[in-house]
Formats: structure tokens, C-alpha cells, sequence
């Protein structure tokens, strides 16, 4: 028996070195575990041995022996097949060009929302109003009487009922003091329209975002301070701001205000027109014929407001050098302005 | 407007001070500087020089060779100025001096050596006279030793700067050397000098001069004076460059002179030939005429526009220009000389008429002080006399005061200070301040009682306010401290329509990849010809840039199908959209109709128009799912526009109400855009989708069991079906058990029959369910349909 188990052994190590695929080694498991197999058999011939327990342990071993030698073979092929199959597997690119497209928001849109999340944080509320209005609303009730040289800066488009493309932001002012009352904080971005011919440097439409603040003992202390504290977040720097006196019939006083250049730290640059400060926005306290206009009680309240050039304030951003880009359509402009 | 600092210089002594420095202030203070500009600086070693011989260059026509004097050598000047004689003084710009930054060395020309150069007035950049060189004898004073530097005798060093004059709009007071002056004294706190002044007084006894406005709605005042024996025709050096460097042009001296005190004082002056013009009325005309101007230009003058007259002969356009009949001659020597103050707003209606504004007509546009009249005509007495002793009056100065602003006073006291600023001014700065910007100041502790200056009351300071400026710019912006205020915390409210908006963006960049675009408020009726859209009649704009752009957009799609034929050659597929302002005619009180709409195209080359129509009509059910948590139904309907496809149109409902349209083009309009392309589109109104109230956000427990498929197939015609109903309807009948309703897919036999598909979810809350136990389900589902038109296709 011994000598049968010994020379099955031998064949087995010749046969399993020959098995190189699944179906050889699967032959040969039937060859030695397979019911009609030489374990069986052997097993059959144990009847005819003496010490069967030894003979009986002899083959165990035996078959122990095939059934592992048989796993580890399958266990190599597979593993085999498996690097075969990583070897032979495609090579992607990542560098391959993209050809999905993400959306792109318009740049104004981008700005205008960067500029209201730095108001709403400070308890502005964010207000909407028309395009179209009535000479009360864009200039009657902003101190801007009839003949008043002021009309004379902005040519305004006038409709044929009689109403007109709003020229300034500050034609909500009236209606929002009225919505609300005082205290107020709001802002309020929106088109506007101005007639004249368009260049690389001016639209006949475009937007603004008008601010106001009003409550009791409302100063110009108040003004110098908001107004630095804002910019300072929508530019994401700590601007130094200057005040110049300015006239906007619907201010007293009214200031024209700077901020500092960054581009040339001061110093003075093309983009500053050497003077280091750049002219940002108009801004003042509310002129109490305005105030009164808007039903605020000028005795108790005072109150400021401002005007940010949106449009403007994009180009700056983005460096936009022809402020007819943003009216175009053309997506090869406007599609590279994706997100924040 | 360009001023000179050497002139302020002439009211405040500006000495030990640092005049660039001062201009910056002044624009902190009182109105932008835009530019300033050093003269003289680089003009150095010019002396006073004699031409003691002239000899002709043997080689050139043009040039001399000269032996110039210079005071402390004779050196040789080869000179090429037609003008130069013998025993001439000229400006020598010696050897190693400078003229205007063109170094002086020793030259070689045409082969004779110089040492300097004779300089002409352009050369030295005091005029722009470049004829020949400077005869400086007839403006040297006496007694000059040759070999004197010239800027020592005329004011060639000067700092020029100019302020911008939008920014001087409402301070009439501004437009003068003296108003600045007076701006600077107060910043400096130095005082500011009295203007020399002629008595006027002493001609009271003098026969007047025939003065009748009739027109006395436009003027506030009229006076006038005449003067003759004015033998000087060239006016004096430093006048002429002083009105140079301020941008003006030296004439004659006559007209200089007026020129000279509208830039000092702030008062235009017209100067008559008292030959031509002896009597003067101020009147307008009942009929059109023509008249024609000194800068020699015929205009056609109507009847709103006031005139000068004498004896009814038109002589000057009031406040504008005088006439080309009677202006100052070469050989004018006596004069009728204007001082007057017209209505701005009358002056710069005729003058935007006429399209001709000048120094005089801006002046008056801001509201002159009446007051200036006087001033101005006893300082050009003052400086006719100092320049023409011979020079006499014969006339009283003739005065009709027509209109006069009243005196305004104002009340405050320092807590309004306090409140207004937010820092504590103290009082005596207060009154320093005012006093020296011409405001009478009264004090009385803490209370305060001011007068206004004339000249800064004809509509300038009318209230407090307006006196906290002019204390605040003087004390300087940027010696504010800066305060947070005390308001008392309030939730921020938000705009729903706003909010929504947003939404809206946010979801068709992010989830469909769209890009937002802005376009213009009205039609574009090029464009709309070109895609064969016939731009709806609607409000207009009267004072369009072109015809095309005059009428108001109703619809926000037809520039967005424009910006898809122009996109289309970069972008195989792409969306748009825009949310912006549209006017649906008027309404009942006569006012525009204003909407929001959200507008949205969308081009493809590959898909099938139906798939973007699919594609679009997502896109909706989005918005409306995820802004409003609801649905909506889409409901065949006329086309609202002549772009839209008549077949394929669709009103968006939500709960009942329509908030906008889904549509493909018209076959005509898509032709027009690209043949070979498909393009779906749609417009939501904002106003209408914010009005619906957004539904709650609903959770509905998951069943435990599993869901049972049903596939049933109905003979139909499928583009009649609403799906909604279908789904609403098999909901209803299907005891509360129906999941979900897909659609499997139509199929067209070969008769054109069509069958529908449908499979449907069913699933229980309590058990796993039958096939067996669904069928009287099944069965109420079929029958339901059947009554909206979806029969069981046997």
C-alpha cells in the first residue's frame, strides 16, 4: 500500500507540473478525488491490509496532501488569469480633453450676490425693484427739480406713456422708505439705463446697487464706518477709504468715495491715473427733503446711502476691459464665469 | 476749468506753504482735482537781451546772424525769426539754459556758431503765437537792465491745476479764481484779500445809460456803463499769460479785459462798441430770426430765446455770445460795457438750442450771485485804469436790479452738529470755518444763527444740512473717527420673488449647464427681421439710439433665439437664459405693465427636436418641483408670439394658474436660425411662479413589502395624452395602493396604430401583494383610464 500511495504521489507531482489550465486540473481532481479516483480506490484496497489504521492514515495524508496541492494550483491559475487581466486591461488618459461643459451665472450675478452676502451678514435686506418708472420716483422725489442741472448729467430714455428707463438705483429709494419706514437697511441692485452711444467704456444699460441705512442719530461717523467695513469684505482686503466732497442733489453732504489702489499699493498707476486712490461710489446722507418725500420723520431719523457701480465693480473683478461683453450673449465671453 | 495758483496767489498769501500739497487738499475739501500742471519750470536762463546787429547768413534766405547783448557778454546768435532787427530786446535763452526742457548749448548752424536762442512766446509756452520771436520792449517796464531773467519780470512760473467742472455744478461761486481763493484761505485758515475796486459811486451824477428789460422773468439784473478814450489795444504780459495758462486766448486788450474779470470774479462781461451800441433792451422776439454770433456762425434764434437789443436791433444772444455787428474793433475806443445776470435755466435752454455753450453761458447755467454785477464792473474800472490812465467814464453805472434772491437764514445748534457727524466739532472751529467762507455767524452759547452769502444763495445752502457740509469738508474727512452705529438688531426680511430667482439660476447652471446672459429691455426689430419675427407693437422708447431699438420687449425669447445663431458656430448644444424685465403694454392707469421672466433656449445639432422639447419641459418640472415642491401640467394652447411652433405650444400650469409657456420655434424661424438643428425654449413669469405658495416638503414612509409591476397596453393617440391626468386619474382609482407610473414605450403598427405602454407600481403598506389580489385593482385602473381615453388595446 505504502508503495502504491508513494508512486501515485510521484505521478500526481508529474501531472499537476503538466496541468497548466483550469479544465487539467479539474481532470486530474477527478483522476484522484472523483468517486471512481485512485483515493477511492485505495481506499477499496484497504480491506486487503493488515494495519489498516496506519494504511488508513497513510492515504488521509495522501489525499490531504492532493487536495491542497490541487487548491494552491487553482488558486496560482486564478491569480495568474487575474494579473493577466490587469496586464491586458486599457490604459485611460485623464488628460483626455473635457468635453462636458459645466453652466456658467453671469458675472454681474456673481458680483451682485458676492456684494448682497457681505450686506445681508451686516442686516441689509435685499430688495427688487422696476426698470421702468415715473419722473417722481427718478428725480421729483430725489431733490431733483425740474430744469435742475443734475438731469442734464444723465440722458435718460423716455417712454412714450410718459415714463422712463430708470437711471440711477436711487429711483427705488422713495418707494422702499415707504414699503418700510424707518429704521431701514437695504439694498437694492438693479439695471439701469442712460442714453448714450456705446464704447470698450460705456453701456446704455447697466447695473447699479444703491444702499441705504437710516435710524435714529444716523451720522457721517456712521457712514465712513460702514461703508470701509463693507468694502473691506467685498474686496477681501482692509481698504483705506477717502471722502471728497461730491453733488448729488439727493445727499447732504455728498461725498465722492475712494478707496486705495492696490494695483500700485499708493503709489500711483495708469489704473489709478497716478493719484493712488481709485473714485468708487457715490455716497452721502440722505437729504432730508428725500427722507420727508419718503414719509421718514427728519426730526427723529437720518440716514445714509450709497451707490456701487455693479457693472463696474465686475470689470474691476474679472478684468474685463469692454463693458459691452457683458450685454453680448456671446457664450465664448461669458460661459469661463462658472462659479464664485 | 484750469486755474491758476500764482493768481489765487494774487487773495491769499499761500508763502512757506507747499502748493502741491494744497491742491490735494483742495480736492478733499472742495471739488476734484483732475490734473496740475507745473509751468515755467523748464524754462530756465532766458534772459532780457538786445539785438545790437543783423547781418543776412551768405547762405540762407531765412537766416540772420545776429550780435545779441545779453548784459554781461555780446555773443553771436544765428536766428532764423522773420521779425528781428536791429537795436530789437528780445528773450535770449542763454547757453546752458533751458526752454520749455529744449537744453541751450553752443550750436553750429549752417555754419556759424550761436550762443543761445532768441525765443518766440510759443517757444517760451506762454501763448501760442509762433509768428516770430518775442518783441518783449512794449511789455518791459522801464528801467529793465538787459541781462535780467525774465521770470523776474514776467509770471512764467506757475502751478496750473484743473478741477472737474461736473464737480463745480452747484457751486456758482466756484467758477472764479476768487471763489477758489476764498475755498483756500478758509482751508488754510489765512485770511483772503479784498479785490482793488473802482468807486462807482463817483459817477452816480453821470447820465445814465437807456436800460430796458422787458423781459424780466429771465433776468435778475441788468447793468450797465460806458467808457471811452481807451487808447491801449495790446493787453498787459502777465494778464495775457495768465489767461493763457487758463486755457483762454489773449484778443485785444478790451476783450481780455472782460475775459480777465469773468475768470477772477466769476461775472461774464460783454463789452459793446459804444459806436454801434449806445442804448440796450433785453427782450425776446415774437417770430423766428437770424442772427449772427462773433465766432462768426449765422443762427436761426427763436422765439424762446432772450435777447440783447439796441433799438430793438439784435446785438448779443443773452448770456451766450455777442453779435459779429457789434463787437470790440481794432479800433474801438469806447465802450458800452455789460454786467448781468440772467435766469441759468433760460440760458441754457437757448444755449443746448442753439448748441453753443461758452465760458459765459456755463457760469450762468449754475445760478449767478446778482450781486457780482457790481463787483465785477468796479474791478474792471479798477484794472482798466491801472493799465489805460487816459480811460474815462461817461456814463453812471446804470443798475436794474429786477429780481433779488432773498437774505436766508439758518438756525442749528451744536447737538444737530453733534448728531449730524457723529464727532464733537468744537464751536469755535464751527464759526472760524464759517466765517471764513463768507457766512455771517452769530453765537449765542452753543446756538448759532447764520447768514448766507449771496453768493452761495441763489440755490446752493438753502438748509441745515447744507451748513454741516460746509463745516465737515473743511474740518476734513479724514480726520473723522469712525463709529458703528447703535440700531437696534431686526431679522433681515427677504424677498420670496428675489429668493426664488436665485433658485432658479442656481439650478439651471448646476444641474443643466446652462448659461445665464443679459440682453436689452427692448426688441431688437434688425434682429427679429433677420429671424423672420415681427416685433409686437408695444410701449416705445421716444428718444431710441435707432429706430430699431424703440420698442419695449414683451417676451424675453426672441434675443435669446438671436444670441442661439450667434453662439451656434462656437457650441454643438448649449442652453441660455435670462431673467430680466419685459413690458406687456399698459395697464388700466396708463403705466407700463412691467414683468420678470425667466427666459430659456435651448439648441442642439445632434437631438431630435423632440428630445430638447423633453429636455426643456424637464427643465420646468424642475423649477417647479424644487422651488415649489409641486407639479405642474402642461396644456396645449394658442401661441402667445408668431415665433412659437402653432402645433406645439404649451401654457405651464401650476395648480390651475398659468406661469409661463414651453414651445419649439415656428418651422420659419428655426429655418432662419439653422436648418440642421433642433431648439426648444420656455418662459416662466417670476411674479406669477413667487404667487404660488410653496408646498411642504412630505415624507412618506417607504413600504416594507415589495412592489408588484403591471404592464398594460392601451390603444391611443399618444401626443393627446396628458400624462398628468393619466397619472392623476389611475391614482385615484387604485385603493391607495398605485407607487409610481412609467411609461414603457409607444409602438406603431404597420396600420399607424399607436400603443401606449404603461407600466404601473402597485405596492401595500401591510403585505406583500398578489398578482391575484391586485386584479380588481388593475381593473378600476383600465376603466378610469378608459374614460379619459386610454382604452385596453384588446
Amino acid at each position: 500500500m505504502k508503495e502504491r500511495i508513494e508512486q501515485l504521489s510521484g505521478e500526481f507531482a508529474a501531472a499537476l507540473g503538466k496541468a497548466t489550465d483550469a479544465k487539467s486540473l479539474e481532470e486530474l481532481r477527478i483522476e484522484y478525488l472523483g468517486k471512481k479516483g485512485h483515493v477511492a480506490e485505495l481506499m477499496k484496497g484497504l480491506r486487503d491490509v493488515a494495519d489498516k489504521k496506519a494504511a488508513g492514515q497513510l492515504i488521509n495524508s495522501f489525499k490531504t496532501e492532493v487536495e491542497a496541492k490541487l487548491t494552491e494550483a487553482t488558486e496560482a491559475l486564478e491569480r495568474a488569469a487575474v494579473e493577466a487581466q490587469v496586464r491586458g486591461a486599457k490604459k485611460y488618459n485623464p488628460s483626455l480633453i473635457a468635453e462636458r461643459e459645466l453652466g456658467s451665472y453671469h458675472p454681474i450675478t456673481l458680483v451682485s450676490r458676492e456684494v448682497e452676502a457681505v450686506f445681508e451678514s451686516m442686516g441689509f435686506t435685499i430688495e427688487d425693484y422696476a426698470e421702468i418708472v415715473g419722473d417722481y420716483e427718478c428725480f421729483e422725489a430725489l431733490n431733483i427739480p425740474k430744469h435742475h442741472p443734475a438731469r442734464d448729467m444723465q440722458d435718460t430714455y423716455y417712454l412714450d406713456n410718459g415714463q422712463l428707463l430708470k437711471t440711477h438705483t436711487s429711483a427705488a429709494q422713495n418707494a422702499i422708505m415707504k414699503k418700510y419706514g424707518a429704521p431701514l437697511r437695504a439694498i437694492f441692485p438693479g439695471r439701469c439705463f442712460r442714453n448714450e452711444s456705446t464704447d470698450a467704456c460705456h453701456e446704455n444699460t447697466f447695473f447699479q446697487m444703491e444702499g441705504m441705512m437710516i435710524g435714529e442719530d444716523i451720522s457721517i461717523s456712521n457712514l465712513i464706518y460702514f461703508m470701509k467695513t463693507m468694502l473691506s469684505e467685498v474686496f477681501n482686503r482692509d481698504v483705506k477709504v477717502r471722502l471728497r466732497p461730491g453733488f448729488f442733489p439727493f445727499v447732504e453732504p455728498g461725498f465722492e468715495l475712494d478707496i486705495n489702489c492696490e494695483i500700485c499699493g499708493g503709489k500711483g498707476c495708469p489704473s489709478c491715473k497716478n493719484s493712488g486712490w481709485l473714485e468708487l461710489c457715490p455716497c452721502g446722507m440722505i437729504h432730508p427733503n428725500v427722507l420727508r418725500d419718503g414719509g421718514i420723520d427728519i426730526e427723529k431719523y437720518s440716514g445714509f446711502a450709497f451707490g456701487l457701480g455693479l457693472t463696474r465693480l465686475a470689470m474691476m473683478k474679472y478684468g474685463v476691459k469692454d463693458i459691452r461683453d457683458f450685454n453680448s450673449g456671446s457664450l465664448r465671453a461669458l460661459s469661463q464665469f462658472k462659479s464664485l | 476749468m484750469l486755474l491758476s495758483m500764482r493768481w489765487i496767489g494774487d487773495f491769499v498769501d499761500f508763502s512757506g506753504l507747499d502748493k502741491k500739497a494744497l491742491i490735494h487738499n483742495f480736492t478733499l475739501s472742495t471739488a476734484e482735482v483732475e490734473d496740475i500742471i507745473v509751468k515755467g519750470e523748464d524754462t530756465y536762463g532766458v534772459v532780457v537781451a538786445k539785438v545790437l546787429s543783423v547781418e543776412n547768413h551768405p547762405n540762407s534766405k531765412k537766416l540772420h546772424l545776429l550780435k545779441v547783448d545779453q548784459g554781461d557778454k555780446v555773443v553771436d546768435i544765428v536766428c532764423g525769426a522773420p521779425n528781428v532787427r536791429e537795436g530789437m530786446l528780445v528773450a535770449l535763452a542763454t547757453e546752458g539754459g533751458s526752454v520749455s526742457g529744449h537744453k541751450i548749448t553752443k550750436a553750429t548752424v549752417a555754419g556759424f556758431d550761436s550762443y543761445g536762442m532768441c525765443c518766440s512766446e510759443a517757444e517760451l509756452g506762454i501763448s501760442d503765437d509762433n509768428s516770430g520771436i518775442w518783441d518783449i520792449e512794449r511789455d518791459l517796464p522801464e528801467g529793465v537792465a538787459l541781462g535780467t531773467d525774465i521770470k523776474e519780470i514776467f509770471d512764467i512760473d506757475d502751478i496750473i491745476f484743473e478741477v472737474d467742472n461736473k464737480s463745480l455744478t452747484n457751486r456758482p461761486d466756484l467758477w472764479s479764481h476768487y471763489g477758489i481763493a476764498r475755498e483756500f484761505a478758509t482751508i488754510i485758515s489765512r485770511p483772503l484779500k479784498p479785490l482793488t475796486l473802482a468807486s462807482l459811486d463817483e459817477y452816480k451824477d453821470l447820465p445814465a445809460v437807456a436800460v430796458d428789460v422787458k423781459a424780466t422773468e429771465t433776468v435778475w439784473r441788468y447793468s450797465a456803463i460806458k467808457v471811452e478814450n481807451i487808447k491801449r489795444k495790446l493787453s498787459p504780459a502777465n494778464m495775457r499769460i495768465r489767461l493763457y495758462y487758463c486755457g483762454s486766448r489773449a484778443i485785444n486788450f478790451l476783450a481780455d479785459l472782460t475775459n480777465y474779470v469773468m475768470m477772477e470774479v466769476g461775472q461774464p462781461m460783454h463789452a459793446f462798441d459804444n459806436r454801434k451800441v449806445d442804448r440796450i433792451e433785453v427782450q425776446t422776439f415774437d417770430a423766428p430770426f437770424e442772427f449772427e454770433t462773433l465766432d462768426g456762425t449765422v443762427r436761426k434764434m427763436d422765439e424762446s430765446m432772450m435777447m440783447i437789443t439796441s433799438g430793438d436791433v439784435p446785438v448779443a444772444v443773452a448770456g451766450i455770445m455777442g453779435g459779429e455787428q457789434s463787437k470790440i474793433e481794432d479800433d474801438t475806443d469806447s465802450l458800452l460795457l455789460e454786467s448781468a445776470t440772467f435766469d441759468g435755466v433760460s440760458v441754457r435752454k437757448t444755449s443746448t438750442r442753439l448748441g453753443l455753450r461758452t465760458d459765459a453761458s456755463q457760469r450762468y447755467e449754475k445760478m449767478l450771485d446778482p450781486e457780482l454785477c457790481h463787483v465785477a464792473t468796479a474791478r474792471l474800472l479798477s484794472l482798466l485804469f491801472e493799465c489805460d490812465g487816459g480811460a474815462k467814464v461817461i456814463s453812471s453805472f446804470t443798475d436794474v436790479y429786477v429780481n433779488k434772491y432773498p437774505t436766508i437764514t439758518l438756525e442749528f445748534d451744536k447737538r444737530y452738529v453733534d448728531r449730524y457727524t457723529g464727532i464733537d466739532i468744537d464751536t469755535d472751529t464751527i464759526v472760524r470755518t464759517l466765517t471764513g467762507l463768507g457766512f455771517g455767524v452769530k453765537r449765542d452759547g452753543e446756538s448759532f444763527t447764520v447768514t448766507v452769502p449771496s453768493w452761495r444763495a441763489t440755490k446752493d445752502v438753502t438748509i441745515k444740512a447744507d451748513i454741516i457740509e460746509e463745516i465737515t469738508r473743511i474740518y476734513g474727512y479724514d480726520n473723522f473717527e469712525i463709529f458703528t452705529s447703535h440700531s437696534a438688531l431686526a431679522p433681515v426680511r427677504k424677498e420670496v420673488q428675489k429668493s426664488e430667482e436665485d433658485r432658479m439660476k442656481d439650478l439651471l447652471v448646476k444641474a443643466y449647464r446652462f448659461h445665464e446672459v443679459h440682453s436689452y429691455i427692448w426688441s431688437d426689430d434688425a434682429k427679429n427681421r433677420e429671424l423672420g419675427i415681427a416685433t409686437p407693437e408695444n410701449v416705445r422708447v421716444i428718444n431710441a439710439q435707432t429706430p430699431d431699438h424703440s420698442v419695449l420687449r414683451v417676451s424675453m425669447i426672441p434675443t435669446l433665439l438671436y444670441m442661439v445663431k450667434e453662439n451656434k458656430a462656437y457650441r454643438d448644444e448649449f442652453g441660455i437664459f435670462e431673467i430680466g424685465h419685459v413690458v406687456e403694454g399698459l395697464k388700466a392707469d396708463g403705466l407700463c405693465n412691467e414683468q420678470k421672466k425667466l427666459g430659456c433656449v435651448l439648441y442642439s445639432k445632434s437631438a431630435s427636436e423632440e428630445e430638447l422639447f423633453l429636455r426643456a419641459r424637464d427643465a420646468v418640472c424642475e423649477l417647479v418641483g424644487d422651488i415649489l415642491h409641486k407639479s405642474c401640467v402642461f396644456e396645449s394652447a394658442e401661441c402667445d408670439y408668431d415665433f412659437e411652433h402653432p402645433k406645439n405650444s404649451f401654457d405651464v400650469l401650476v395648480e390651475g394658474k398659468k406661469v409661463g409657456f414651453l414651445s419649439v420655434p415656428h418651422p420659419v424661424v428655426l429655418a432662419n436660425i439653422d436648418k440642421k438643428c433642433a431648439v426648444a425654449f420656455f418662459e416662466l413669469n417670476t411674479a406669477a411662479f413667487a404667487s404660488v405658495e410653496p408646498g411642504l416638503n412630505k415624507y412618506a414612509e417607504p413600504s416594507k413589502y415589495p412592489a408588484i409591476d403591471i404592464d398594460m397596453t392601451f390603444v391611443c393617440n399618444s401626443s393627446e395624452v396628458v400624462f398628468g391626468r393619466v397619472v392623476e386619474a389611475a391614482g385615484a382609482a387604485a385603493d391607495g395602493l398605485l407607487d409610481g407610473v412609467k411609461s414603457r414605450g409607444i409602438y406603431v403598427d404597420e396600420n399607424g396604430t399607436e400603443a401606449l405602454t404603461l407600466r404601473f407600481s402597485f405596492v401595500s403598506k401591510e403585505k406583500t401583494l398578489s398578482k391575484q389580489e391586485l386584479a380588481p385593482t388593475t381593473e378600476k385602473v383600465a376603466k378610469a383610464l378608459a374614460e379619459i381615453g386610454l382604452s385596453i388595446k384588446a
